[in-house]
């Protein structure tokens, strides 16, 4: 009896459970507010839409686990979406070669980017905020600064964020990719030795080492996983939005950072989880589908985008802090 | 002294030529006299005084922000909110002198509003201080811009440069240096001291260094992490005012990355991201460089996005290349 009481407490203490009650706090004033957000098709409108933030918020997450950041995913993804674009453009290729494609461009860049962190030893914010601008650079030289637009792609790739056959029919690709990528990442982070391997480096990096760790190759790891989803997410946005632009995902790294950081991942690295992310990003999915729909001018999102944002962390310091106390007078006792 | 105690404190360490030229800043001043050579052989009248005072104007408005980036750098902190911060405090101003409100006033407006921003920066990194700035600043980045959206929507408020002397801080030159360069030169020279010949300067190291040790040391950490804060609050809205002098208008979009270019200039001149590192001589240096480079480039018409290109890679590689040397350093002493 008195154990089961203890595991409840744990539970609604946990920072998921308060997420998952401000979420639907959130919900139900949206909803009486307007009736059309809780529909399927809304619903399903949404986490199309947001595909790409959950997916990269993962990648990000890792990055965050070993202590570090990554700002240049914007322009990764940008670039390996466009050199995508290109080549289908160029030569009509199969959508799946396309996708694997992008994909592999990711990874190469996001592998470059972790060569410079770990054997050069650059701090990854500096190190990013360089390749932010090479890529983005590099993403309108390759393109000549023009567009790919909707009549350049096969008509098998446009349909590809329509229809669901990798859904089984019941959810959009874009929505079922990003459900896979979660089971995966779920089941590696919390049960294998690589996720916990990243846990290991972030929380102490030192002891990481000591307990035969290759730090370097863990950090060369999650950059180059990060640049793979980003490539995987260039492809799903081109599909997505039916063009590649220069300037596509222009600022979304501040979307993915603070998704993940709503979703309890911290910044000095060794705490985060997949539940947490997933929650996290659907609160930012959630924020920019449902201010439109109660009537909110485009004009004032931001500014309530950022207020939630630092209200969020805000209440997580002082739930973490009540945590504290009371685990200390539990312990005076 | 240090015969009792039996030990000998060195205090300065034995000059020697070599460690003098390996000094970080020696590579930037290298890298200034190429970008000049290069701009020199580029323009033939890049070479005159007045064609360099009009390069320096070109850039100049940003790196008001570089300054007190560097002490936020120097503390181990960052903020990522100033491009935001500049623009909303420049929105004030436009907004504000739209309403009627003499000039004057305005600009006074301007600088409370960056003050503001900069202070609550500052109050919710020094309240909750398990917070890690990048995460409050980001959020802050957002709101800030956001307000700034929420006043003028898509519009752009204008009619600025209708006031001569406004306009002036940005046009107007003392004989043939432009007032702009002068404010610089002058703010420039009064961080520089503040930061290496006072007792708040050698604080702000201390926290960089050891925060813990710091506050055991007596100094009253966070008091001082919010005065900066508050202060690059403040320098933001300088580079509203003079960003403003320049177009005669504002929107809600102006200054957007320009956290990223300070934080880039701080980096280059050789302020470590992870705090206690760097000087000003080289952030000047940093500020020269990018700005010059930029210049030139534009001068022989390459593409804006090729720029972005080479800037990033000078920030990775000029911060890779003292590793690669250590390196190299330390792979011979282990054969």
């Amino acid at each position: 009896m008195e154990k089961k009481k203890f595991d409840w407490k744990a539970i609604t203490s946990s920072r998921e459970m308060s997420l998952v009650i401000v979420l639907i706090i959130l919900c139900v004033f949206v909803q009486i507010r307007n009736q059309s957000f809780l529909t399927a098709g809304t619903m399903e409108e949404m986490f199309r839409n947001y595909a790409v933030t959950f997916i990269l918020a993962l990648g990000m997450m890792c990055v965050l686990l070993t202590g570090g950041i990554d700002i240049s995913i914007g322009s990764t993804l940008a670039f390996s979406g466009m050199a995508a674009a290109l080549i289908m453009r160029d030569h009509m290729i199969a959508t799946p070669l396309s996708f694997l494609i992008s994909i592999v461009i990711g990874a190469g860049l996001g592998l470059i980017v972790g060569l410079v962190i770990a054997k050069g030893k650059v701090p990854p914010i500096v190190c990013t905020l360089g390749f932010m601008n090479i890529y983005r650079g590099l993403t309108y030289l390759i393109a000549n600064s023009q567009w790919v637009a909707a009549y350049q792609f096969t008509d098998s790739f446009k349909n590809f964020a329509l229809t669901k056959y990798l859904g089984l029919g019941l959810v959009n690709n874009m929505i079922a990719v990003t459900i896979y990528i979660y089971i995966v990442f779920y089941i590696v982070m919390k049960w294998t030795t690589v996720g916990r391997r990243v846990y290991a480096v972030g929380s102490n990096a030192e002891a990481a080492t000591v307990s035969g760790i290759n730090i370097n190759n863990v950090k060369i790891g999650v950059y180059t996983l990060m640049g793979l989803l980003c490539g995987l997410g260039g492809a799903l946005w081109t599909s997505l939005y039916k063009s590649a632009q220069g300037d596509m995902a222009t600022g979304i790294e501040m979307d993915v950072i603070a998704a993940c950081v709503v979703g309890g991942v911290s910044l000095t690295g060794g705490r985060g989880s997949v539940v947490g992310v997933m929650l996290g990003s659907l609160t930012i999915a959630i924020i920019g589908k449902a201010l439109p729909l109660i009537g909110v001018s485009q004009f004032w999102q931001n500014g309530i985008k950022g207020l939630i944002i630092l209200v969020a962390v805000i209440l997580n310091v002082l739930a973490q802090r009540t945590m504290d106390r009371n685990n200390l007078k539990r312990r005076e006792m | 002294m240090a015969a009792k105690s039996g030990r000998t404190i060195i205090a300065e360490q034995d000059f020697s030529w070599k460690t003098f030229f390996l000094k970080w800043e020696w590579l930037l001043v290298i890298l200034f006299i190429g970008i000049n050579i290069m701009n020199a052989s580029l323009s033939q009248y890049y070479l005159s005084g007045e064609g360099l005072l009009n390069a320096t104007n070109s850039f100049l408005e940003k790196a008001f922000v570089a300054l007190p980036m560097a002490y936020i750098l120097v503390l181990g902190d960052i903020d990522i909110s100033v491009g935001s911060t500049a623009c909303l405090s420049a929105v004030m101003l436009a907004y504000c002198y739209n309403l009627g409100v003499p000039m004057g006033v305005c600009v006074i407006i301007c600088l409370l509003t960056g003050t503001i921003c900069g202070m609550i920066n500052g109050l919710i990194l020094t309240k909750f201080t398990e917070l890690a700035p990048m995460i409050v600043t980001l959020g802050t980045q957002i709101l800030f811009r956001g307000i700034a959206e929420a006043m003028l929507g898509d519009e752009a408020r204008g009619g600025l440069s209708t006031v001569k002397w406004f306009s002036d801080l940005y046009w107007g030159k003392i004989g043939i240096v432009p007032i702009m360069l002068f404010c610089f030169i002058i703010c420039a020279v009064v961080f520089g001291f503040v930061l290496h010949k006072t007792c708040f300067g050698r604080r702000l190291y201390a926290i960089g260094a050891n925060k813990l040790a710091a506050e055991y040391a007596g100094i009253k950490v966070q008091q001082i992490r919010m005065i900066v804060f508050t202060l690059t609050g403040t320098f933001s809205a300088v580079t509203a005012i003079f960003l403003a002098a320049r177009m005669g208008s504002t929107r809600a979009d102006i200054a957007t990355g320009y956290e990223m270019e300070a934080i880039a200039m701080a980096v280059l001149g050789g302020f470590s991201t992870d705090g206690g590192k760097g000087n000003y001589p080289g952030l000047i240096l940093a500020i020269f460089i990018v700005g010059m480079l930029r210049y030139g480039l534009g001068l022989i018409n390459i593409p804006s996005q090729l720029m972005l290109v080479v800037i990033g890679a000078l920030l990775i590689v000029t911060v890779m290349l003292p590793n690669i040397r250590s390196m190299v350093k330390f792979k011979k002493k282990a054969a």
